[in-house]
């Protein structure tokens, strides 16, 4: 997708790869974070996106192609990110010792924590009111902040004095 | 659980590297932003496949907070972008060098 000069079709293989991604929460056995990426994700963001490539009719479609330097240093970093990748995960990758050393962590008892891996969605309510729930008000507080944001950004300008702008 | 955490440690790395890439690569500035949600989407990845391996809830439930702040900045984003094109007629980030010199 990031390859495509057109962005409408940059769009639609974003929603692809959105979708493949909630296969893979699937797999992952987090069913309510794949409806929540197919609900959000592929839903509401990207018809976002769309709906604005449509709106600002860009007509000037990338024509040109990117500065040589440009395309070199990119092409450079993701070699170095994926040998990285690859580096890491590749000989032995995680090993199982460290992954058991993770799940050793003494904060966490799944005898009598409530917050043990369950596949069911109360489990992520129950986590959400209880552990996490000043994070879960910072996060409305966030959405709200960003609502306000966007309405004063959005807002038409009236007249070109600066005490009526914004 | 047939898949191991190693593959879906690259799947995500692998995505990462492509939203990196495209963020560097592009000038649009709608792509750059479409990119930026790639590189959110393998961190979910990631956060998921360690919180099932891990068995413990908390990364599943911080996907929660990823996601809502990835459709804040997404909305806020393109607020700034389109009151941006209203100004200057274009997204292409080359355009936007008023703050230079």
């Amino acid at each position: 997708m990031v390859v495509s000069r057109n962005p409408v079709n940059g769009a639609m293989f974003m929603i692809v790869s959105f979708v493949g991604m909630a296969a893979l929460l699937v797999l992952l056995e987090a069913f309510f974070l794949a409806i929540l990426q197919v609900l959000v994700y592929a839903g509401a963001i990207m018809v976002l996106f769309l709906f604005i490539i449509m709106l600002l009719d860009m007509d000037e479609v990338e024509k040109l192609r990117p500065k040589t330097v440009t395309a070199l240093a990119s092409a450079a970093s993701l070699a170095l990110i994926i040998v990285g990748i690859v580096v890491l995960l590749g000989t032995d990758g995680i090993s199982g010792q460290a992954l058991a050393s993770l799940s050793a962590v003494p904060d966490y008892p799944s005898a009598e924590n409530p917050m043990e891996l369950a596949l069911r969605t109360k489990s992520y309510g129950l986590g959400l009111f209880t552990k996490y729930m000043l994070p879960f008000q910072m996060t409305g507080l966030l959405l709200l902040i960003a609502m306000i944001g966007v309405i004063v950004l959005s807002k038409k300008r009236q007249g070109t004095d600066g005490s009526a702008a914004s | 659980m047939t898949l191991s955490l190693n593959s879906f440690l690259l799947i995500s790395g692998l995505l990462f590297a492509i939203g990196f890439f495209g963020v560097l690569l592009r000038r649009n500035a709608l792509v750059i932003f479409m990119s930026l949600e790639l590189m959110l989407n393998a961190s979910i990845l990631a956060l998921v496949a360690f919180s099932r391996f891990n068995g413990t809830m908390d990364g599943n439930l911080f996907v929660f907070f990823i996601i809502t702040v990835a459709a804040a900045e997404i909305a806020v984003g393109l607020a700034i972008i389109v009151s941006l094109f209203r100004k200057r007629q274009s997204v292409m980030v080359e355009q936007l060098s008023s703050l230079k010199n």
